[in-house]
């Protein structure tokens, strides 16, 4: 996967991209110049001596806020992302290998899943059951895991038939040989790919949901959080706004690019 | 049949002049160079070449289009008079279709699935001859499709290109080109994909289109046998370069150039048993050829003129080839004719199948099949697509999903699944797949896979690196092939890596599934080679094809499948030349033997 | 839905079969048994959420400090008294009885208060259709008709950019530019009047309809552009080519029709995923709509409208895919006759 990975473009301005927002979310609690609930400025303030990016509608400084601020949105993506790909790989290896009935009952659950646009089932869970943030984490990844199911299943439907996988049965090798080192190596690079869409998609979700009002409590700092309280003083201090819609947007376009990467580089070497 | 006004060959005649054409790839590397030759209308010219050879890029240059990477550098394409490289866009449009026609390789894609047939053809004829009324149209329409023997009802020209089987949709390709009469036609290997009887009548309604439209045509094609049926002059490739030009006869019988005399001794004939030879080497890509004579390096007769290329220089009537050594020319083409060792004497079966019946969904494509394969013997399962014979040998392998048969191995019966047999049973019957490109996993090294078998077959034995070594010695892979990734192989060495996976379980059966189908000549031969010799070792081996020359090279004892029946079943010698049932006669008469023109 | 369709056909057109019906009403049947199923597999999920999990969903609604005699009431009225399933049952009843309850909150009858929001979010959404679908097409043609060249390559990369920015930001962005900050020419709140058509009150509709077609747009615009790619490299293209085919005929009749299938499962695609982002722009723009009434609803914890709204949007899913599919199988020849049906 590495040959020519490096060498693009897209994997270079995506590494770039993410790496600002994920190194502002994972260091910048150590580089905050205040606390994320200090007054230290004028409501609304704009950039001054020590503050570059201004003051937000409750006088407190933007950049500690939004330094203190990636950590919850991008712990929470990764997270969710990751259990949908492990649950979703799981789930879809089993319905495309057993197929039957268990295939038939797993696609059907993923259709009806599907069916629910992802950021209202997370939004009616959290909302009802409470706001523990492993609990949005699992609605989350929950939303993800029928997309995962279905894509693995089909790749690993086609990948089952070829000769190579037909091979290893006559051969009479061991069930876990077939499916994790005949199947799972041939499916791997597409799952890549659609991580790195998950997560993208994630960022999105999980900073809406802070939006409206369901993620951390106030007053901590969160960048979803951060674009609603602020966008009433949207004319007199953009900027308070516009820096948290900057980070989720590098975090976002950078996973996409990297996503994007991994699908060229490796569009050679999959099948001749 | 009516035969349509001939175009007049009076005209500017010949119906095709090319003159040094030369295409190259956008880097400057030579595709095809130096390409010169006339056609007369009436005439067709078979263009032989295996992948690499330019070929297909040759066809459609002729039509002034070339694929996306690569540029016709310089040269002239003549038909009729008319200058195709020479002009614009607008005029080169205005040409395509109606003065000349190009017929593609796989009808399949070839054909949009969105349009009915009938509005295909009725668009051809809009474009080129616009000033046709409607009923006129529908005249011409029905004209053609009687000519290549398709219906010409309502009902047929409302049908999609799916509801048409392989052959009809070649036809209508057929049809799609000689509808606005033009005066070249080219064909791009189209019966490639079609069997062999379907493929002797496309080419016999070819031949009669040729001769009652009065087109010329050129047909390009690895396939030497297709082209000594149909063509009067060949031109063989080699590396984007002519190497010999000549009447088909004289081709056939008094091969030049040491590369043609390669490819005729590497095809297994219906004629005579022999051991194909492999040349040796492979063909250089576009970029990988070297100054002076690109076939220097695989060639027996090289020396150092050979550092110059040689010029298509006259040697006979009408018989040009590009070799600068007289040896190589004068000696002729060195057939290995062997005599199969005679059948040995009657012993219990090694594999005893009867009964067997498949399904293919609620169809069922194999009704009570038997076949029974001794120690030792080669039987050939032959067939065309659709016999059954690929799901009869699943089936003895193990890998039958919907049948039923009883599989006697040795004194065992042996269950249809190959996972509910024992070791020893999935031990000593081994597979090889027709298609070598999806036989290894892509994401592992050779090595890897190789080894897997030593841990999964034959746990428990010490020297497993070492048999490996010796397992590649006899399919003769070098040893850095461990190293590599499957993509980075051949296709044929990536059948001989199959082999080898095969041959390390110390089998006594090889089942092979057409497995030379998808390969080119020369390389078919070093497989063909290779199992002659697996052969001799005493491997028994059932082998499935549809090519009666390799049948005769190989096999013992024939079985002849038919919409999953066995129809006859002999010896190879009873089959092929006193064949008792009228669809094993039609067979072997739709496979001639390239050989008839060389006494014995 | 592939999956669904083959799990209909197994059963549904057995039973329809029995019918003699013509098979396209067979598959439409089959489909819709399908669709029904999804739905109700979705009630039952939310439910489950808003009823049945909860450990009290009384106490939930009035919060804590409410005193229990109130709690005990409203237990009675939402009959959480009874088991589960049963509740369930008579919930599902109602439902398709067409009694959706009344509002928690304002004591209106749900279906009132859902039906005058729901034109608002229909108006909505087909005004970013008719806008979205002629951009897509016409703009992801155009693209692969250019690919490659400098323009194209600009567009793309616009494009990709365009989709990382999530959609509140968006709509957030249409405020500054449009309403606050650069320009003063449209209202920054969608203060529609009630009772009156949102279509004679443009101006309020224009930047919530903009940013949904901003979020949908680049992914729609980048499948059309590479189906059509897809379309233009074919075999048959280039058979249709050599044999003189115009250029314009080619992309018109032999390409385009070719590209639009693919495109027609990513629109449906774009649809579902544009309903749940109108929830968070209708809140950005104080929008009148079935979103910002879910949204209010779930604060208030308003039971019975959660769970109208989001069966609604759940069956307009299904609905969306079922069309989609329906398109699909027309478009498509093969299909036609896998169907049984006359090609």
């Amino acid at each position: 996967m590495s040959r020519g990975f490096l060498r693009q473009p897209q994997a270079r301005a995506g590494l770039l991209l993410s790496g600002i927002a994920l190194l502002a979310a994972l260091a910048g609690p150590l580089f905050a110049p205040h606390g994320a609930a200090d007054f230290v400025g004028a409501v609304y303030g704009g950039p001054a001596q020590g503050a570059p990016l201004g003051y937000d509608y409750l006088g407190r400084d933007v950049l500690s806020r939004l330094l203190l601020g990636g950590w919850s949105v991008v712990w929470m993506a990764f997270s969710s992302a990751f259990l949908a790909l492990l649950a979703g790989t799981v789930l879809g290896l089993v319905a495309a290998y057993a197929g039957g009935r268990t295939d038939r009952t797993l696609s059907w659950s993923a259709d009806v899943l599907l069916a629910f646009p992802n950021l209202i089932l997370v939004l009616l869970v959290v909302a009802l059951l409470g706001r523990d943030p492993w609990l949005i984490v699992l609605t989350a990844s929950l939303a993800f895991v029928p997309g995962v199911l279905r894509l693995v299943r089909s790749l690993a439907l086609g990948v089952a038939e070829q000769e190579f996988v037909e091979a290893a049965e006559l051969l009479g090798y061991p069930r876990w040989h077939v499916l994790l080192r005949e199947i799972l190596p041939n499916v791997l690079t597409p799952l890549l790919v659609h991580f790195g869409s998950m997560l993208s998609w994630a960022v999105t979700i999980l900073s809406g949901l802070s939006f409206l009002g369901y993620g951390v409590a106030p007053p901590a700092a969160d960048w979803g959080l951060m674009i609603n309280e602020n966008r009433a003083g949207l004319q007199a201090q953009p900027l308070a706004v516009l820096a948290p819609v900057l980070m989720i947007v590098l975090f976002a376009l950078g996973a996409n690019l990297l996503a994007e990467a991994v699908a060229r580089s490796n569009a050679g070497t999959e099948q001749r | 049949m009516n035969a349509p006004a001939k175009l007049p060959q009076l005209l500017a005649s010949p119906a095709l002049a090319v003159t040094d054409l030369h295409v190259t790839l956008d880097n400057g590397a030579d595709i095809v160079s130096g390409i010169s030759f006339e056609l007369e209308a009436g005439q067709v010219l078979g263009l032989v070449g295996e992948s690499g050879s330019g070929k297909t890029t040759l066809a459609t240059a002729l039509l002034g289009h070339v694929r996306k990477g690569a540029r016709i550098a310089g040269g002239a394409v003549n038909i009729a008079g008319h200058n195709i490289l020479g002009t614009d866009e607008k005029t080169l449009r205005g040409l395509r279709g109606k003065l000349v026609a190009h017929v593609a390789q796989d009808p399949a894609t070839a054909l949009n699935p969105l349009h009915r047939l009938g509005r295909v053809l009725g668009e051809t004829l809009t474009q080129h001859e616009p000033s046709l009324e409607a009923a006129s149209r529908r005249q011409r329409i029905a004209q053609v499709l009687q000519d290549v023997g398709l219906p010409s009802d309502e009902e047929f020209l409302r049908r999609f290109p799916h509801q048409l089987s392989g052959g009809q949709q070649q036809r209508l390709l057929l049809a799609l080109a000689f509808l606005p009469r033009p005066a070249l036609i080219v064909l791009d290997e189209p019966t490639t994909a079609l069997d062999v009887t379907t493929q002797a009548r496309i080419l016999d309604t070819i031949r009669r289109l040729c001769e009652s439209y009065g087109a010329a045509a050129i047909y390009v094609s690895h396939d030497l046998a297709v082209v000594y049926q149909l063509a009067n002059r060949v031109i063989v490739l080699y590396a984007g370069r002519m190497v010999e030009s000549a009447p088909v006869a004289s081709l056939f019988t008094r091969p030049a150039h040491p590369y043609t005399k390669g490819l005729l001794a590497a095809i297994p004939d219906i004629g005579k048993a022999s051991a194909p030879r492999p040349i040796p080497g492979h063909a250089p890509g576009p970029g990988a050829r070297s100054a002076g004579c690109a076939f220097a390096a695989r060639c027996e007769w090289r020396a150092e003129s050979c550092g110059v290329e040689p010029a298509l220089d006259e040697i006979g009537a009408g018989h040009r080839a590009a070799c600068g050594r007289p040896e190589a020319l004068a000696s002729g083409a060195s057939i290995r004719f062997i005599d199969l060792p005679p059948a040995p004497p009657a012993r219990a079966p090694l594999l005893e199948v009867r009964n067997a019946r498949a399904w293919y969904g609620e169809r069922q494509v194999l009704f009570d099949a038997g076949l029974s394969v001794a120690p030792g013997e080669c039987l050939a399962l032959v067939g065309e697509s659709g016999s059954g014979k690929t799901t009869f040998a699943r089936l003895v392998a193990g890998l039958g999903a919907q049948g039923q048969a009883d599989i006697r191995y040795g004194s065992a019966l042996l269950d249809l699944q190959a996972r509910s047999r024992s070791a020893e049973q999935r031990r000593e019957i081994q597979y090889i797949f027709q298609n070598p490109y999806r036989a290894l996993n892509p994401r592992q090294t050779i090595r890897a896979t190789l080894r897997h078998v030593l841990r999964h077959v034959l746990p428990g034995v010490r020297d497993g690196d070492q048999r490996i070594a010796q397992v590649l010695a006899k399919v003769a892979l070098p040893s850095r092939v461990l190293d590599s990734y499957p993509a980075e192989l051949s296709g044929g060495e990536r059948q001989r890596v199959a082999i080898a996976r095969a041959l390390l379980c110390e089998p006594k059966l090889l089942i092979c599934d057409e497995v030379t189908s998808a390969l080119d000549v020369s390389v078919q031969a070093a497989i063909i080679e290779l199992l002659q010799q697996l052969q001799a070792d005493g491997l028994a081996i059932l082998f499935v094809t549809h090519n009666l020359g390799v049948v005769r090279s190989m096999a013992d004892r024939v079985l002849v499948l038919r919409h999953g029946r066995v129809v006859e079943e002999g010896s190879t010698d009873q089959v092929l030349e006193q064949p008792q049932h009228p669809y094993t006669r039609t067979l072997v008469g739709d496979s001639p033997s390239i050989r008839a023109f060389q006494p014995y | 839905m592939a999956l669904t369709w083959t799990l209909t056909s197994a059963f549904g057109t057995r039973f329809l079969a029995l019918h003699g019906l013509a098979p396209w009403l067979r598959w439409l049947g089959g489909r819709l048994l399908a669709g029904a199923g999804a739905v109700a597999a979705i009630s039952i999920i939310v439910f489950g959420a808003t009823q049945a999990l909860p450990s009290d969903p009384a106490r939930m609604v009035l919060g804590p400090e409410a005193p229990e005699s109130s709690v005990l009431t409203l237990q009675r009225q939402l009959g959480l008294d009874r088991p589960v399933a049963e509740q369930y049952l008579r919930w599902a009843a109602r439902l398709v009885q067409g009694d959706l309850g009344s509002s928690l909150d304002s004591h209106v009858p749900v279906l009132q208060l859902v039906q005058a929001r729901a034109g608002n979010s229909a108006s909505l959404l087909a005004g970013v259709l008719a806008v979205v679908v002629p951009l897509a097409l016409g703009a992801g043609c155009w693209l692969a008709l250019h690919r490659d060249s400098w323009f194209d390559r600009k567009a793309v990369s616009a494009l990709i950019a365009l989709k990382a920015i999530p959609n509140f930001a968006l709509g957030i962005g249409l405020v500054m530019l449009f309403s606050t900050t650069v320009f003063r020419l449209l209202p920054a709140v969608s203060l529609l009047e009630p009772g009156r058509s949102p279509w004679s009150q443009p101006a309020f509709l224009i930047l919530p309809l903009a940013t949904l077609a901003l979020a949908g747009l680049p992914y729609l615009i980048r499948l059309v552009r590479s189906a059509m790619i897809e379309a233009l490299d074919s075999e048959y293209v280039l058979a249709a080519r050599l044999r003189g085919v115009t250029e314009r005929r080619v992309v018109w009749t032999h390409a385009l029709p070719n590209a639009l299938i693919p495109a027609i499962q990513g629109l449906a695609l774009t649809l579902s995923v544009l309903l749940g982002g109108t929830l968070i722009v209708e809140v950005v723009f104080t929008y009148p709509g079935l979103g910002s009434a879910l949204n209010a609803a779930i604060e208030m914890r308003d039971i019975p409208v959660i769970q109208a709204i989001v069966l609604l949007v759940a069956a307009g899913v299904v609905l969306i895919n079922l069309g989609a599919d329906l398109l699909t199988v027309l478009l498509t020849p093969k299909l036609r006759t896998a169907l049984g049906a006359q090609p």
